[in-house]
């Protein structure tokens, strides 16, 4: 059982505040959902528990299990088991993903005898073909086929929290439901933690949460259970901004 | 004026002058070589074999003007005397070579002015692969100045690759012209990772209507070394392709330069011609320079240009580095995949085989 604890976290953009003290503290195999608004501060807080660079952290922290992620790189973020399905995955041409996953292994100390079994098996489950496997990361895939390939990468990693950002936008209904079905596995398979940032409620339908809490100008508002997400479907954002 | 005896009479460029602006022209002192060879060996087996030959200052000069610049009159000075090295490959009209001729030029000694010439005469409907590797220890202080004119007749199909993995203090400054004819088809492929100071002059001239060509490069510099190359794709006759892709990488304070014209003339109506320069840097110290031109003279063609300089991009980087990739890991990842699009367009052949690794082992280094 591990815990990603959120406190105070405030952080913005250079010149802007965005983030307004966030807590947040999520365990093993739970869902939680935040939903909020365009301009609610959903990506700067996937960007900065993440350490995506040109964010700025004023105060606060994120911690797994005590051990404090911010001021680390990327990489070690990851290695300590935070793991980030973007929004928009960055194109890199000329890099294919069973490249980047025998790496990412690598550093992990993770054996990759069985890496194109294991690869295979898990597009299988999302519907993902394998010849989009070969292909550069990203480049040239439709928006569902970036998703899956996302999804794909979460499966193979086996991080202990993931961030889905908007893992929904640009999403078609089948593929929606492959990588949502996929992640909500996880959580009983693997004991996988899960901060859901979301706009619509739709994905909460495949990807049910234990928790949602609402974001608007930097701070969460409301908390409370599924319901949560059904009241804003019907009554909107208006109430909380 | 009186027409130079020996290369020391060139008068050499300054780089005052436009088309050698930025390079390091002005380094150069000729006095401290002495007329030399490389080594040359060939590498063709059967039916390849039978086309080479060596060759005379008779058979230089069909493809490109003798004295295109001062190191092209060095190099016919040069192939007139004792020091001439001239091969020729002769493709018979309607022959099909299946197998690539390797030429491997060895730099043996240092202080040594070495000319190589190679010219690749295709003849009609004929087919032709050759790939010449430039070669050499570090710290050998010689210039060589490789000529190559490929000669490809109506419907020919040749392909050339050069490969630079010369040592470092070693200088090449070479000239690579084809001359396509009707529906013929000239590929001419560059991998530069050696030397101290590399300058390729390219141009590709398309005399045939239908004629098209390819120029592909992939260059690597690392510590203090110059990639300097100048590209020419002149459109002469009607309906002629070309498509120009150089991708390079420059680290450490090592400097590169590329210089691109897409000339087509008047009659060169319907025809299309495309020229892509990306450039990764990847140190504060390295520099790189691009600069594509087009002139065109007539309607009715399609043309673009396209270049970039600039360092490894932050998102790609971040993507990498939050799947668990240490930096210098995705670092490497994103060059190699940058050079990707190069090395998939090269011909497949062993030679070509271990040119990734080569570059990953460089790039292993540089980073």
């Amino acid at each position: 059982m591990s815990t990603l604890t959120i406190s105070n976290l405030q952080a913005g953009i250079p010149g802007k505040q965005i983030l307004n003290g966030i807590d947040l503290t999520l365990k093993s195999g739970e869902v939680h959902a935040i939903m909020g608004p365009n301009g609610a501060g959903k990506s700067t807080m996937s960007g900065v528990i993440m350490g995506k660079p040109g964010y700025d952290v004023i105060s606060g922290s994120v911690t797994i299990d005590g051990e404090e992620l911010l001021g680390k790189p990327a990489w070690e973020r990851a290695l300590a088991g935070l793991h980030l399905v973007m929004q928009y995955p960055t194109e890199v041409p000329g890099v294919h993903i069973d490249e980047v996953m025998r790496e990412a292994f690598a550093t992990r100390g993770r054996d990759t005898k069985e890496l194109d079994a294991l690869i295979a098996k898990e597009a299988g489950r999302i519907n993902f073909s394998t010849d989009l496997v070969a292909r550069s990361l990203n480049v040239d895939l439709s928006g569902g086929e970036k998703k899956r390939n996302e999804t794909l990468q979460l499966s193979l990693l086996k991080p202990k929290f993931a961030i889905l950002d908007e893992l929904d936008s640009g999403l078609d209904i089948d593929a929606l439901r492959d990588c949502a079905r996929r992640v909500e596995a996880a959580t009983t398979e693997d004991n996988l933690g899960v901060l859901v940032i979301t706009h619509y409620a739709r994905l909460l339908e495949e990807l049910k949460p234990d928790f949602v809490h609402i974001l608007a100008a930097g701070k969460i508002v409301k908390s409370g259970g599924p319901e949560l997400a059904d009241e804003l479907e019907k009554s909107g954002y208006a109430a909380f901004q | 004026m009186t027409t130079p005896t020996t290369f020391r009479d060139v008068a050499l460029p300054t780089a005052d002058e436009e088309i050698w602006r930025y390079s390091r022209i002005g380094e150069l002192d000729l006095a401290k070589y002495a007329a030399g060879r490389v080594g040359t060996t060939i590498e063709a087996s059967g039916a390849a074999a039978a086309v080479v030959a060596s060759g005379s200052f008779a058979d230089c000069g069909k493809a490109m003007p003798i004295a295109v610049d001062a190191f092209a009159e060095i190099s016919a000075i040069q192939s007139t005397g004792d020091s001439a090295d001239i091969t020729v490959v002769r493709v018979p009209r309607g022959a099909a070579v299946a197998e690539p001729i390797v030429i491997t030029r060895t730099v043996a000694a240092a202080g040594i002015l070495a000319t190589p010439r190679l010219v690749i005469d295709a003849g009609e409907n004929s087919e032709v692969t050759v790939i010449e590797r430039f070669v050499g220890a570090d710290s050998l202080d010689s210039l060589v100045l490789p000529v190559v004119e490929m000669i490809a007749a109506q419907a020919a199909r040749i392909t050339y690759l050069a490969i630079n993995e010369l040592g470092d203090r070693t200088w090449k400054i070479s000239h690579q012209q084809s001359l396509g004819e009707r529906d013929s088809t000239t590929r001419i492929y560059t991998v530069a990772l050696g030397g101290d100071y590399a300058r390729v002059r390219t141009e590709a001239r398309l005399v045939g209507t239908g004629a098209s060509t390819q120029q592909v490069a992939l260059y690597f510099a690392d510590n203090n070394q110059m990639h300097d190359f100048r590209t020419l794709q002149t459109h002469v006759a009607p309906r002629t392709s070309s498509d120009m892709l150089f991708k390079g990488a420059v680290a450490g304070t090592s400097k590169s330069v590329y210089t691109g014209l897409i000339r087509i003339e008047k009659d060169a109506h319907g025809s299309q011609a495309y020229q892509t320069n990306r450039n990764l840097t990847l140190s504060e110290g390295a520099w790189a320079e691009s600069v594509p031109n087009l002139e065109i003279e007539t309607n009715d063609v399609k043309c673009s240009h396209a270049s970039t300089v600039g360092p490894i991009d932050d998102e790609q980087r971040f993507y990498l580095e939050s799947r668990g990739i240490r930096p210098e890991i995705a670092e490497r990842l994103v060059v190699l995949g940058f050079f990707n699009e190069v090395i998939e367009r090269l011909p497949n052949l062993p030679v070509v085989a271990g040119l990734r690794d080569k570059v990953a082992a460089k790039l292993g280094a540089a980073l």
